[in-house]
């Protein structure tokens, strides 16, 4: 069995983003980058499939400028066999992300695609499905456990009134949720091992798929910001407050 | 053209999100209609003809629709999608799991997660865990859209008589098989709708702690909620997590106990009309978005506060 990764690369989820002060975006020069969260989750249970035995490669591919390539290298370091890195100088909408991993996965013909169920930069939470859809393959969205079964997977999903487990056949797309594993750390030799392994390099352009944008960003803005509270020096004046103040309880 | 909307519901009633996703799709246009996909679903159906935006239900039915799998009901939209410019539902997980796969067919790029309609092609929305809003404008013809239900006031529940028109199923998708759903029950009020929220987090140190929480929930009314952290430790089920990547709570009030207020959980509840926060840091993130922040124990104080509100004479409800 061959499992496809996908994982994107945006800025580290410790550091306060700023606005542009022109409002055209986000400032990311001399920002610290890392791979998105829960696509770290979804190297590592692929990872982990495959030493079980019940996978024989594991591919990891991004899709993004030229540095998106240290993502696919981290996921080498951490077990991924080899990667592939589709370039593309602008940020693409999870639409066109859909329709080159599309492409990918006819060559590649994996039994399985992996990825974060979300990317904590544009919070869209789009591109699992999209793929699953063009592929019309069943999708198992916001995985926290993941059980291989022959050709079938047997995948518990995080929902909003609690969990729900659902059996899937192979080929699947599965998004992870932050709870599906504990991502290891690549260690010093995984990593000099890692800059053997290879890299396909194709560019987006290439694929001949529709990646223009269809949204256009208008603006960027600060959220407005909490008029500043105050420290109370006892329970007895938060009770008082809440009450007599704020008047909600 | 009208804007379709994607009732959830469990086929007897309608999830309460429904009304707030009504609310939103009559600002984009107020020709609304609405589809039930569903089995034995005719209360469900009733109950969503009643709601005053909606002018138009269609009701579509077949064994296959009771656990609302995205590979089912993705195609029965798909087939209405030509009369509708616009395809709405609600950014919870039914939404972000369906919505997509709608998208993808309509080779529509979607929206995620609106939280203010501008016009019908401008939407405001947040990104990097609402430290940014971004105002987008959708220059796709056909806009597959999905709104963040705390951001719209739920519409009212009655008062309407949409007509309901019956459409045929489409075929089972059969790669995917439903086996159960453990639905966490309780008579206190959905985290998502809470008044006030209680919310734990490492700071409480493990789960049997986590009753000092319920207790406090208890006496005011309000719903529990939890940090990542307190979720990951295995305090308390993944359903009360707040967050970016859990639930966005909008409560009067929200208390927030032995939580540090990483970036992601102030994602899930800043928007919050009052906030509390207790923690023993008085350097604790949490505490540059409260209103009323005390650093304090919280074994120390729990105990206190819940003496204090046994004192007052009435609490709201």
């Amino acid at each position: 069995m061959k499992i496809l990764v996908a994982v994107k690369r945006v800025i580290d989820y410790n550091v306060q983003i700023r606005v542009k002060e022109d409002n055209s975006g986000i400032v990311t020069d001399n920002v610290k980058m890392s791979t998105n969260p829960p696509d770290d989750n979804a190297i590592e249970e692929a990872v982990k499939i495959k030493e079980s035995g019940k996978a024989t490669e594991v591919v990891a591919i991004t899709v993004g400028e030229e540095k998106a390539q240290e993502t696919v290298r981290k996921a080498l370091a951490v077990g991924a066999d080899r990667g592939i890195h589709v370039k593309a100088d602008s940020i693409l909408e999870p639409l066109a992300v859909s329709k080159i991993l599309q492409k990918i996965v006819e060559k590649e013909k994996p039994d399985l695609v992996f990825m974060g169920k979300q990317a904590i930069d544009d919070d869209c939470n789009q591109t699992g499905q999209m793929l699953s859809a063009l592929l019309n393959w069943p999708q198992a969205t916001f995985a926290s456990k993941i059980e291989v079964r022959d050709n079938k997977l047997e995948v518990t999903r995080e929902i909003d009134e609690g969990l729900e487990t659902i059996e899937i056949n192979t080929p699947a797309i599965v998004t992870c949720d932050l709870r599906l594993n504990e991502p290891r750390y690549a260690s010093l030799p995984n990593i000099m091992k890692a800059k053997k392994k290879p890299i396909e390099e194709l560019m987006a352009s290439d694929l001949g798929v529709d990646i223009t944008p269809r949204i256009e960003q208008v603006k960027v803005e600060e959220p407005p910001k909490r008029k500043a509270g105050i420290k109370v020096a006892s329970v007895a004046e938060l009770v008082q407050k809440l009450k007599n103040e704020a008047k909600v309880i | 053209m009208a804007v379709l909307l994607i009732a959830e519901h469990n086929n007897k009633e309608l999830r309460s999100f429904t009304l707030n996703a009504a609310t939103a799709a009559s600002q984009i246009d107020p020709e609304v209609h609405a589809i039930l996909i569903g089995h034995n679903s005719a209360e469900a159906v009733k109950k969503l003809s009643e709601l005053p935006p909606i002018k138009k239900v269609i009701s579509v039915e077949a064994p296959y629709y009771e656990n609302y799998t995205a590979e089912n009901f993705a195609p029965v939209i798909i087939k209405l999608a030509e009369n509708y410019s616009h395809i709405v539902c609600s950014a919870n997980t039914f939404g972000k799991n369906l919505m997509p796969r709608i998208a993808a067919h309509l080779d529509t790029s979607q929206v995620s997660d609106i939280i203010k309609v501008l016009s019908p092609d401008t939407f405001l929305r947040p990104i990097y865990a609402g430290n940014a809003f971004a105002t987008i404008k959708s220059n796709d013809t056909k806009k597959c859209v999905t709104i963040r239900p705390t951001s719209f006031d739920p519409c009212d529940s009655t008062g309407g008589a949409a007509p309901v028109e019956k459409i045929e199923s489409c075929e089972e998708f059969s790669k995917t098989k439903f086996i159960k759903r453990e639905e966490i029950k309780s008579d206190r009020p959905e985290l998502g709708t809470a008044r006030i929220v209680v919310s734990g987090g490492r700071g409480m140190q493990n789960g049997d702690n986590f009753k000092l929480i319920t207790e406090v929930a208890d006496k005011l009314g309000a719903a529990i909620g939890a940090s990542r952290a307190a979720v990951d430790a295995g305090y308390i089920s993944n359903d009360h997590q707040v967050g970016q990547t859990g639930k966005v709570v909008v409560p009067d009030l929200y208390i927030a106990i032995g939580i540090s207020g990483a970036i992601q959980h102030l994602a899930g509840m800043k928007e919050s009309k009052v906030i509390v926060a207790i923690n023993k840091d008085g350097e604790a993130p949490i505490f540059s978005v409260a209103d009323y922040g005390l650093e304090a124990d919280l074994f120390e104080a729990i105990p206190q506060f819940m003496e204090e509100l046994n004192k007052l004479n009435t609490i709201q409800k």
